[in-house]
C-alpha cells in the first residue's frame, strides 16, 4: 500500500523536529469564496488542515465554532459546496492533507458510499466524525480504509485504557487525543503537563501513531504542546473570523496572521 | 420488525442500542462515552434493586401524590355522543405534569452515583421545573437549558424553576427552542460529566435515557392498569388510549403496560403537533413521514432537509415543539403497534375550550392536542368504547398564551 499523505506529513514534520500545526475551519466561512481562500493562504503554514462540513444541531462545539456554522449555514453552504471547496483547495495544493470534520447525519443523509465517493472525487485525505464513536464506527472506518481515507480515532480523558488499547488498533494514520472535558473552545482546565502525560500514555500504547492534541488550545498553549505529534487549533481561527468582521478588517489576511504566528511558536 | 413478547419495550434493543435494528443508539462524542456506559450499569443494577424500588415507590407516592385520578368526563361524553371519553389526570402529579416521574428517578440515580449536580433540558418548563422540584428535595445543585423563546412564552413555569433554586440558562443558538435547550445541555454535560448528571427531559437522547424516562413514566399505564380493571372488571374490549407525543414520554408511560394486547382491545393512539393551519411547519415527524436521521445522539424520525439539517418546528405548545421523536414511538409506528395523526394549533385552542366549558378539568396545551382528536373520534364510535386520554399537564402554565389566543384563562 501506498503511503498516505497524512503519514508523509508527520514524518516531515518530526524530521524537522516540530509536532504539525493542524487548523480547524469551517466550510463557507465567512463566505464561500473567503472559506478557499483562507485554505489557500493558510496552507504555507498549516501541516493538515481540517474542514467542517455544517450541522445545524451541533452537540460537541463551543461557541466559537457554532457562531461560524451558523453564520455559513445563513450564508447557504451546502454540503455540495463543502465538496467544492475541498476539490478547489486539493488541486492547488494536492500535497496537503485535507480532513473533512462533522456530524454522522450529514454522511448518513447522502448514503455512506455517496459520501465516501464524493470524497475521493474531492481528494479529501481524512474524516473526522465526531458523533461516531468506537465501536460504533468500526464497520465505516473500514469503508474509508478500504478507499484509503484515513478514518482519524478520537480518544478523550473518560477513555480507559483497556478502551483506549483497542480504538488504537483499529485507528488508522492519525489519533486525535481530546485534551479536555470539554466542547471545542472551551478554557484549557487542565494543565498542560496534565494533558501531555496523558498524550504519552497513549504513545506508549503504541509508539508509532501519530497523536494530535485538540481542543482549547491557543496561541498562548500551543508551545506546551511542541513535543506532541501535532496539535488542532480551531475555535481561536473562527474567532479571528468573527472579530475580522465586526471590525470590517480582511478575516482572509487575518486568520493568516494568526495562523503564522501559531507556527512560529511550535518551531 | 416484530415486538417481543415478555420482554419490556425498552429492553428490546440490539448490543448497539438500536430498536428494531435503526432506531436510537448512541451517535456520542468519545468523551460521553464512559459516563453513559457507567450510567448504564448503574441503572441496570438499580432496576433490580429492590431498595431503589421501595424508594421510587415511596415518592412516586408520598411526595409525588401517584396515583392519579382515573375519571370519566360525563358531560363531555354527553354532549359529544358516541365513545365514552376518560380521563386519567396525571397532572394532579405534584409540579402538574409527568416529568415529575422521570426527573425524580433521575435525581435518586444521580444521588446513588455520588453526583453533586444534575442538568436538564426543557420545553413547556414542566421538565424542567420537575428537575428542579426534584434536585430541591434531594439536595442536588440544578441547571436548566431553555430556549430563549420558550423561557418567554413559558413564563410561570420559569418562575417555579427559580423559585427552586435552579438556574436557568436561556439558549439563543438556532431556533431557541427545545431542540437548541436539548443540545446546549449536552455540550455542557460533555464539559462537565465528571461531576454532573444529566437528566433528559424525555424518551429521546442516547440510548440510555430513552431507557430510564420510559421506564419511570411506565407508572402511569401501570396505575392505569389496575384502575381499568377495577372500574370495568377487566380490561374492556374496545379501549383507546390517546396522547399527545412530542419526544414522546408521556404516550410511552401511558401505554407500556398495554404493550402485549391486541391493537383491536387496546389501541395506541398518539396525537402529534401539526402547527398553525396555516403554516407548513409542524412538530409532527410520524404523521408526516419524515425521514430516518440522527439527533441528540440516536436515530429516529426527524423534520429535515434534504442534506440532514434539522428543520424549524412550529407549534402553540413548547412541550410538543420538537423535530424528532422518541426511537421507541418510531418503533412503534413501523411494528403498526400504534398509530399517529396530528392535530393543528387552532384544533388544539378549540378542544381547550369545550373541555373547559364542560368538564373541570383544565389540560394544558399538550395533552389539547390529544383531546382535539377524541372529540373527533368520540361522535363516530359505539358507546362500548373507551376512550382514554392522558391529561398530562395542567394549563396553568400555558395561561398567557390561552389569554392572548381565546381572550380569557
Amino acid at each position: 500500500m501506498t503511503i498516505s499523505q497524512i503519514s508523509l506529513t508527520f514524518k516531515n514534520c518530526k524530521k524537522e523536529k516540530r509536532p504539525a500545526l493542524i487548523t480547524f475551519t469551517v466550510a463557507g466561512d465567512n463566505t464561500k469564496k473567503n472559506s478557499l481562500k483562507i485554505l489557500n493562504s493558510i496552507a504555507k503554514n498549516a501541516d493538515i488542515l481540517e474542514l467542517s462540513f455544517l450541522h445545524n444541531c451541533p452537540i460537541a462545539d463551543g461557541g466559537q465554532i457554532q457562531n461560524s456554522t451558523y453564520r455559513s449555514l445563513s450564508n447557504g453552504t451546502t454540503l455540495k459546496d463543502t465538496f467544492q471547496i475541498a476539490k478547489k483547495f486539493k488541486n492547488k495544493n494536492p500535497k496537503k492533507p485535507l480532513i473533512l470534520m462533522g456530524y454522522y447525519n450529514l454522511i448518513y443523509q447522502n448514503g455512506e458510499n455517496n459520501f465516501l465517493k464524493n470524497c475521493k472525487l474531492s481528494k479529501v485525505d481524512g474524516l473526522i466524525v465526531v458523533d461516531l464513536p468506537w465501536p460504533e464506527n468500526k464497520k465505516f472506518a473500514k469503508k474509508c480504509k478500504k478507499k484509503s481515507i484515513n478514518f482519524v480515532q478520537l480518544l478523550s480523558p473518560t477513555t480507559s485504557k483497556e478502551r483506549m488499547k483497542k480504538i488504537i488498533k483499529d485507528s488508522h494514520d492519525m489519533i486525535y487525543y481530546i485534551s479536555m472535558l470539554s466542547t471545542t473552545g472551551g478554557k484549557l482546565k487542565v494543565s498542560p503537563k496534565k494533558i501531555l502525560e496523558n498524550f504519552n500514555k497513549i504513545k506508549k500504547i503504541n509508539k508509532n501513531k501519530n497523536c494530535v492534541i485538540g481542543f482549547g488550545i491557543t496561541n498562548k498553549s500551543i508551545k506546551s504542546f511542541k513535543n506532541s505529534d501535532g496539535v488542532v487549533v480551531g475555535s481561536e481561527i473562527c474567532k479571528e473570523i468573527t472579530r475580522s468582521l465586526n471590525n470590517r478588517q480582511n478575516p482572509v489576511t487575518n486568520v493568516s496572521k494568526v495562523v503564522t504566528r501559531l507556527k512560529n511558536k511550535i518551531l | 420488525m416484530k415486538i417481543k413478547k415478555n420482554t419490556p419495550l425498552i429492553d428490546q434493543h440490539d448490543k448497539f442500542g438500536f430498536w428494531g435494528g435503526k432506531f436510537g443508539g448512541n451517535f456520542i462524542p468519545e468523551t460521553l462515552k464512559k459516563p453513559v456506559e457507567d450510567l448504564e450499569i448503574l441503572f441496570k443494577k438499580l432496576r433490580k434493586n429492590k431498595k431503589f424500588i421501595k424508594e421510587r415507590d415511596y415518592y412516586f407516592k408520598n411526595w409525588l401524590g401517584s396515583p392519579t385520578r382515573f375519571i370519566k368526563l360525563h358531560n363531555l361524553t354527553n354532549y359529544l355522543g358516541g365513545a365514552q371519553i376518560w380521563a386519567k389526570v396525571v397532572s394532579d402529579l405534584n409540579g402538574g405534569a409527568h416529568k415529575s416521574l422521570n426527573a425524580t428517578v433521575h435525581c435518586l440515580i444521580a444521588k446513588r452515583s455520588g453526583k453533586k449536580s444534575v442538568c436538564g433540558d426543557t420545553g413547556a418548563g414542566y421538565a424542567g421545573k420537575m428537575l428542579s422540584m426534584a434536585a430541591k428535595k434531594f439536595g442536588l445543585k440544578c441547571k436548566i437549558f431553555m430556549g430563549a423563546k420558550d423561557i418567554k412564552r413559558q413564563k410561570p413555569n420559569c418562575d417555579a424553576m427559580k423559585k427552586n433554586g435552579a438556574e436557568i440558562v436561556p439558549v439563543y443558538t438556532g431556533s431557541q427552542t427545545l431542540v437548541d435547550a436539548v443540545s446546549e445541555c449536552m455540550r455542557y454535560w460533555v464539559s462537565n460529566c465528571d461531576t454532573t448528571h444529566m437528566c433528559v427531559g424525555s424518551t429521546v437522547g442516547p440510548n440510555i435515557f430513552v431507557k430510564i424516562c420510559g421506564w419511570s413514566t411506565s407508572q402511569i399505564s401501570r396505575e392505569l392498569s389496575v384502575q381499568i380493571k377495577k372500574e370495568f372488571g377487566r380490561i374492556p374490549k374496545k379501549v383507546k388510549l390517546l396522547n399527545c407525543v412530542g419526544g414522546g414520554s408521556s404516550s410511552f408511560g401511558f401505554w407500556n403496560e398495554f404493550m402485549h394486547y391486541n391493537k383491536k382491545q387496546v389501541e395506541f393512539i398518539g396525537i402529534e403537533a401539526g402547527g398553525p393551519k396555516k403554516s407548513k411547519r409542524h412538530a409532527a415527524p410520524l404523521t408526516y413521514g419524515s425521514k430516518i436521521g440522527i439527533l441528540h445522539g440516536a436515530a429516529q424520525y426527524v423534520n429535515q432537509n434534504f442534506e440532514g439539517q434539522i428543520e424549524e418546528t412550529e407549534s402553540i405548545s413548547a412541550g410538543l415543539d420538537y423535530p424528532g421523536v422518541s426511537p421507541l414511538h418510531c418503533f412503534l409506528k413501523d411494528t403498526k403497534r400504534a398509530r399517529y395523526t396530528a392535530a393543528t394549533d387552532e384544533e388544539a385552542l378549540s378542544a381547550y375550550k369545550l373541555v373547559t366549558k364542560h368538564e373541570n378539568l383544565s389540560p394544558s396545551l399538550e395533552p389539547s392536542h390529544a383531546f382535539a382528536e377524541a372529540i373527533k373520534l368520540a361522535p363516530k364510535l359505539s358507546k362500548d368504547t373507551i376512550i382514554i386520554v392522558n391529561s398530562c399537564g395542567d394549563a396553568h402554565k400555558d395561561r398567557d398564551i390561552l389569554k392572548q389566543r381565546l381572550g380569557k384563562f
